[in-house]
């Protein structure tokens, strides 16, 4: 039975893996709430995918580690990965038939025991998910058998039409635009997931075509050469802007709305960037100068308030430039301070301003928990900006803008003394940096995108509330920061697009957003820890630091 | 020696100064304006000081974890708030069936012994797991990423426990002995405020001896100071890493029943708040040091019972208890522009911060 | 590719006009918003907009338990399925508009439930209004949002929760005229909802000739509430008025009457803390606290008979709020106003005219629904109107009716 190819412990152990997920995934109720999400319109939901995918994925993992490419082996991993991760479910079936799980885990619903059993009944149903987890198991590890260009091409399909199905409502939202095209396209949904035809016709298109570019891929590719590829380069930034101008138009008014949600993020993103990224300061309490843009604008233009009747430009100085002096003002006392003392300051900050703008103390200014309404919209002469895809292109230049002064500043002089004071304060310091100077530019610097980016949220809304100002809001730029690339430009881009731009397109899972956004980050940092698109300087350090542990490693 | 001082005084330093000086009369003006309109008596506000030491209690055995975390891996283990809520969530379960089973009040002591270990048992499994998957791979990594991942982790443990629990409200039984309170004149002793600060004093004595006197400590101190010298003499950096956690998670696990006993209601969130004080408590008597982090919390304690009816009522600020968190994050402010590595903070933490 | 593609795909737009040519129904709209057509076999589109994630989600979560338990009870209108999509308002303007812009545009949707809370609702609600859908929310309380006139009261909104208005002026009154309480304190925690009640409780009791004295607030997260009962305590009221939600209500239950000087002091809490969770959370100090909630006894008997058992069964909880009642009523009503709009072809085809939809949720007039019988006002305030006063007794619930 012990073949010396198969690390039996490893695959036992992935196999009980396999088994917690899918059972955590069942009781925090994620299958049966997408188990009302048909992909395939009543053949298959999204929840029986999200059953069964755990089982598919581990067998292929488990299969690629046995050393022979032979089916028996294969297989057997497979089907012990099946049989272990699905008796753990099968426990919970039979369990839950003995006793009320539900007393505890609230989700162990007889729907949910419903969807694990396949929709049999208990003594077949206890099985059953035995049997599922086998199948799919074994034909995760058979996957390893076909081809590459097939293997390929059956994932990349599979991956897809899993796609499509789960983004249905968006796209026949976005396509009901689209006239004449939209009939052409229609039928291949159903109201609930894929119409069946429709998921056939996908699979074989979208087999199709990867197969034949999976075909092409393996051909040797000829080499450009250094004209061409500045040509290419020119293209691909005439493209760029193209479809940056575009894509509102085409996709509608939603888009619009994530985009500019995700805009006013890197607005934020870059502004955090430089404190954090450059300068090295951890801030928590970034909100603070978002808020306090908003609520300038607020209290300048608002009528209700009564206070200026300011236009919307004629607020945005003053936004922008309170945001720069809250920046120096929280720069001032944290000057001495390092490290986490810093972040625990400016968190308290953050919650500060939050709580004074909520507080019945300045209500008659700030207005308390009925926040400012009636914030005045950008006016460019006799236009109104009002839907979200007039204010895209503002938040489209405001970031343009805000992309080239970071760039700019990065290589300046400013910049490199920030970079300086990151690496090592008392070195940078030696050097000739006035520390206090350059620490008070980055959080000023910094401080003045925020308010830029609260100022556009306000009267993008018309309205602000001291409950849109939590520490959620620190976090969430943070995160994108990180997880984009500290201190690379384009890693805020692509950040924000990752962190904030997916959740939005799958609003109606809002539920498990937070969950699937944890455990997002930590996969991501776990997998990239340098980030999406990270800075290239920084990319070396890591290795280094990979190169001096793997020297140190071997002693602890 | 004065005039090379005064040298040394920027324009930015007089700044610092003044805010802290600001900070500083508008406490103690609104303090004595406060006490002298008399509105409450000494007895309240005796009251209020305990029940701010039994708070700070709480928030002494969740910000040692922060700070013995903190201490030897040099990150803020931002998820601890939800090891504190997990073992706790679970122990009210086991607490309401203890209540059905007819058990809690007529073996009061065995039940809290059982809660209390059931607690303590799910926060230490679930802090060493989060360090094993979440942190250890990432050792070698820039600071702020792990910072990032332990964000993440709070966020998926929030909602684990969310999804598996439900996001109602689970209360957790009175029990009769810890019911009612002693009166010392006018001042009143809740049972559940003595049992919270007893038990916290008690809690944090031990792990200080642990930390202080055994081999394990030691060995958590030597890895604290300086990883690599540690391995090489012979300590299992990944071992004492792990009782780290271990010990922050079961001091924050027996923490959260002293909470429950307080505040007897648990539900998915009950841990951010908490650990987020607790943390600023950890840096406010000096991250990484364990009597640091008593210290912090007892004052964070007293800041936030006491704080807003001395300071700020008096000054005629309507509804100042909405600004709690504002005062207390403003006498942070103040306490590290005085002492910018808090207030047992070593000099030594800011070589290494 | 391009080619191959190119070619599959007009073929594909000229058979699918052609089909579409061929299946031209005979109806119809005349309306002035449109209307939806719900072809045989199709669903009829409902969805929600409610906080379902974040630390106000029990709200939006029970509101929704609430639809789809009515979804469950009515199977089908007019011999279609019900399909019920829902984005997450989370309770803020943000999400507001978010959800709202997202909603507004699927030309599918028939009525929305929702919003949960006002500012999502300020923002929400015009771009749903704009789209022709008919807006009926379940928690919406700010008064301003059935206000004639108002910038914020938009056609097509109505709503099955009650104004603050009523519920703070009915509380005032009870204090007054019932109990004889010649001077009161508040406290909000903060929320559009605590903060308006308050309000108007301070306003109406003050018009009887009553005393405040002391207006307080609380952060909802916290949980030592000491400090602020010490300094309630401090102005000697005779009642407390703090119509906050369940966690900080219990608390603030409990810690009161550990407070000195609170002991006889009567408290009263308004419909956020109607719920068995104050029961369990409170414990004994929860005698004696009385909530203002709409009429349960005008509630039909199917309430507690029919509902909450479903309710439990389906969830395995007890109700998580307040609002899964009023978001019931809210779906049956817009199910009754599509049945008798809706005008069916031979074939099944569904025609709902969206103008008359709306017109005939404004008629709505004794509509015998969970939360008593509902007949909506032009500006879309559909709630009963009957305001109650409840007393809690130790590990009972639900409380015992003591006013009117």
């Amino acid at each position: 039975m012990l073949k010396p190819t198969t690390n039996w412990k490893q695959t036992v152990q992935l196999g009980l893996i396999t088994g917690a997920v899918t059972l955590l995934i069942s009781l925090v109720g994620m299958i049966e709430t997408f188990g009302k999400r048909d992909i395939i319109s009543g053949i298959i939901s999204m929840g029986h995918i999200l059953l069964l995918a755990p089982f598919l994925f581990s067998g292929f993992i488990a299969a690629r580690k046995v050393e022979t490419k032979k089916p028996t082996p294969l297989l057997a991993t497979g089907a012990v990965i099946g049989l272990l991760g699905g008796a753990v479910l099968a426990l919970l079936l039979a369990l839950g038939h003995v006793i009320n799980v539900r007393a505890l885990f609230i989700n162990a619903s007889p729907m949910l025991y419903r969807m694990i059993a396949f929709g049999l009944d208990t003594p077949l149903g206890i099985i059953s998910p035995i049997l599922g987890g086998m199948i799919m198991s074994s034909l995760g590890a058979a996957l390893l058998l076909l081809r590459e260009r097939i293997r390929k091409t059956i994932i990349n399909t599979l991956v897809w039409v899993i796609m499509i199905g789960l983004l249905r409502d968006l796209i026949t939202t976005v396509i009901s635009r689209w006239g004449p095209v939209a009939y052409a396209i229609k039928w291949i949904f159903a109201p609930r997931g894929l119409a069946p035809i429709g998921a056939i016709a996908l699979i074989v298109l979208i087999g199709g075509l990867t197969y034949w570019r999976e075909g092409r891929a393996a051909l040797p590719k000829p080499t450009a050469s250094p004209e061409r590829k500045k040509q290419t380069q020119a293209l691909t930034l005439v493209g760029t802007a193209l479809i940056l101008l575009l894509t509102p138009l085409i996709l509608g008014i939603f888009f619009s709305e994530i985009l500019d949600n995700v805009g006013l993020y890197i607005l934020m993103g870059l502004g955090l960037n430089i404190v954090v990224g450059f300068a090295g300061l951890l801030d928590l309490g970034y909100v603070a100068f978002f808020a306090i843009g908003a609520y300038t604008i607020g209290v300048l233009t608002s009528p209700e308030r009564g206070f200026f009747n300011l236009t919307f430009w004629e607020a945005l100085p003053f936004a922008v430039g309170m945001a720069v002096l809250a920046g120096v003002i929280l720069g001032l006392p944290v000057l001495k301070m390092r490290g986490d003392y810093l972040a625990i300051v400016t968190l308290g900050f953050g919650e500060i301003i939050r709580l004074l703008a909520l507080s019945d103390w300045l209500r008659p200014y700030l207005g308390g928990s009925t926040g400012i309404q009636l914030i005045a919209r950008p006016k460019i002469g006799p236009w109104e900006l009002t839907t979200q895809t007039h204010l895209y292109y503002l938040i489209l230049l405001g970031m343009g803008i805000a992309a080239f002064i970071t760039w700019r500043l990065k290589d300046s002089r400013l910049g490199r003394a920030w970079m300086a004071l990151r690496e090592d304060e008392d070195v940078a310091q030696a050097m000739g940096i006035n520390l206090v100077a350059t620490k008070l530019l980055a959080f000023a610097t910094g401080a003045f995108f925020g308010g830029l980016s609260g100022a556009i949220f306000a009267s993008k809304l018309t309205a602000t509330y001291p409950h849109s100002f939590n520490l959620l809001v620190s976090i969430n730029a943070l995160c994108l920061i990180i997880v984009g690339g500290m201190g690379s430009i384009p890693g805020v881009f692509v950040g924000a697009l990752a962190l904030m731009g997916s959740p939005d397109l799958l609003r109606e899972f809002a539920e498990f957003r937070y969950l699937v956004y944890g455990a997002l980050l930590v996969g991501m940092m776990l997998m990239r820890p340098e980030g999406l698109w990270p800075e290239a300087r920084r990319r070396l350090e890591l290795h280094e630091a990979e190169e001096l542990s793997s020297v140190v490693s071997p002693a602890d | 020696m004065l005039k090379a001082w005064l040298q040394r005084i920027t324009l930015a330093d007089i700044v610092v100064w003044a805010i802290g000086l600001a900070i500083f009369i508008g406490v103690i003006w609104g303090s004595v304006v406060t006490l002298s309109i008399g509105k409450y008596s000494t007895a309240t506000w005796i009251n209020l000081s305990i029940a701010g030491l039994a708070l700070g209690g709480i928030y002494a055995l969740i910000a040692l974890g922060y700070t013995l975390v903190y201490g030897i891996l040099r990150m803020i283990n931002f998820a601890h708030g939800e090891v504190f809520m997990s073992g706790p969530f679970t122990a009210t379960f086991v607490a309401t069936g203890l209540v059905n089973l007819g058990i809690w009040n007529r073996y009061p002591v065995l039940s809290l012994l059982i809660v209390v270990i059931v607690a303590a048992t799910i926060s230490t499994l679930i802090a060493v797991m989060l360090e094993r998957i979440a942190y250890r791979p990432l050792r070698a990594a820039p600071r702020l990423v792990p910072l990032i991942t332990a964000i993440g982790a709070s966020f998926f443990l929030q909602y684990t426990f969310r999804g598996l629990y439900g996001s109602g409200l689970k209360s957790y039984p009175d029990m009769k002995i810890l019911q009612g309170f002693w009166t010392i004149g006018d001042v009143r002793v809740f049972k559940t405020q003595a049992a919270a600060i007893v038990g916290a004093l008690v809690m944090m004595l031990i792990l200080y001896g642990i930390v202080q006197w055994t081999k394990t400590g030691k060995a958590m101190r030597a890895v604290s100071e300086d990883k690599e010298t540690a391995a090489l003499m012979g300590i299992d950096v990944d071992r004492v890493i792990t009782t780290t956690f271990a010990v922050g998670g079961a001091s924050a696990g027996v923490a959260g029943i002293l909470f429950l006993l307080l505040f007897p209601v648990a539900h998915f969130f009950m841990g951010f708040i908490p650990g987020l004080k607790a943390f600023t408590a950890a840096v406010l008597g000096g991250i990484g040091n364990v009597p640091g982090a008593f210290l912090g919390a007892m004052v964070l304690g007293m800041i936030e019972s006491l704080g807003p009816n001395l300071f700020l009522d008096g000054l005629g600020i309507p509804a100042v208890n909405q600004l709690k968190d504002a005062i207390a994050f403003t006498i942070l402010v103040f306490i590290l522009i005085v002492r910018p590595t808090g207030i047992l903070g070593e000099q030594m933490a800011q070589a290494k911060a | 590719m391009n080619k191959r593609l190119f070619v599959l795909l007009s073929l594909l737009v000229i058979a699918s006009m052609v089909l579409a040519a061929c299946g031209k129904a005979p109806y119809e709209c005349t309306d002035a918003l449109g209307c939806v057509d719900v072809a045989p076999g199709e669903p009829i589109h409902i969805a929600y907009a409610l906080v379902i994630s974040g630390a106000d989600e029990t709200l939006g979560i029970d509101s929704r338990n609430g639809i789809e338990i009515a979804i469950d009870e009515k199977g089908q209108v007019l011999g279609h399925d019900i399909l019920l999509t829902g984005e997450d308002d989370g309770c803020s303007a943000e999400g507001g508009q978010a959800s709202g812009t997202k909603l507004a545009a699927d030309p599918s949707i028939v009525a929305v439930i929702g919003t949960s809370c006002s500012s999502a609702a300020r923002v929400a609600v015009p771009l749903l209004s704009q789209a022709g859908f008919v807006i009926i929310s379940p928690s919406n309380t700010a008064i301003d949002l059935t206000l004639a006139g108002n910038p914020n009261n938009h056609p097509g909104y109505l709503r099955t929760a009650h104004s603050d208005s009523i519920q703070g002026a009915a509380a005032a009154q009870f204090a007054w005229e019932t109990l004889q309480v010649k001077n009161a304190a508040t406290i909000h925690d903060g929320s559009l909802y605590a903060e308006q009640l308050a309000g108007q409780f301070v306003k109406s009791f003050q018009e009887y000739g009553g005393t405040i004295t002391a207006q307080e607030a609380v952060d909802p997260n916290q949980t030592d509430f000491k400090s602020v009962l010490t300094s309630i305590a401090a102005t000697g009221p005779e009642l407390i008025y703090y119509p906050i939600f369940i966690k900080a209500g219990s608390l603030i239950t409990r810690q009161a009457k550990e407070v000195a000087g609170l002991e006889e002091t009567h408290l009263m809490g308004a419909d956020g803390m109607f719920s068995p969770d104050v029961v369990e959370g409170a414990g004994e100090a929860v005698e004696g606290l009385m909530v203002s909630s709409p009429d349960f006894t005008v509630f039909g008997p199917d309430y507690a008979a029919k509902f909450v058992p479903a309710y439990e069964t389906k969830y395995g909880t007890t109700p998580l709020s307040i609002f899964h009642a009023h978001a019931y009523d809210a779906t049956m009503m817009v199910f009754a106003a599509i049945e008798s709009v809706a005008v069916q072809d031979a074939d099944g085809t569904l025609h709902i005219p969206r103008q008359a939809l709306r017109d005939a949720m404004f008629a709505t007039k004794d509509f015998k629904g969970l939360t008593g019988n509902l007949t909506c006002s032009a500006t879309g305030d559909c709630a009963d109107p009957h305001i109650a006063v409840y007393v809690y007794h130790v590990g009972e619930y639900p409380p015992e009716k003591i006013w009117p």
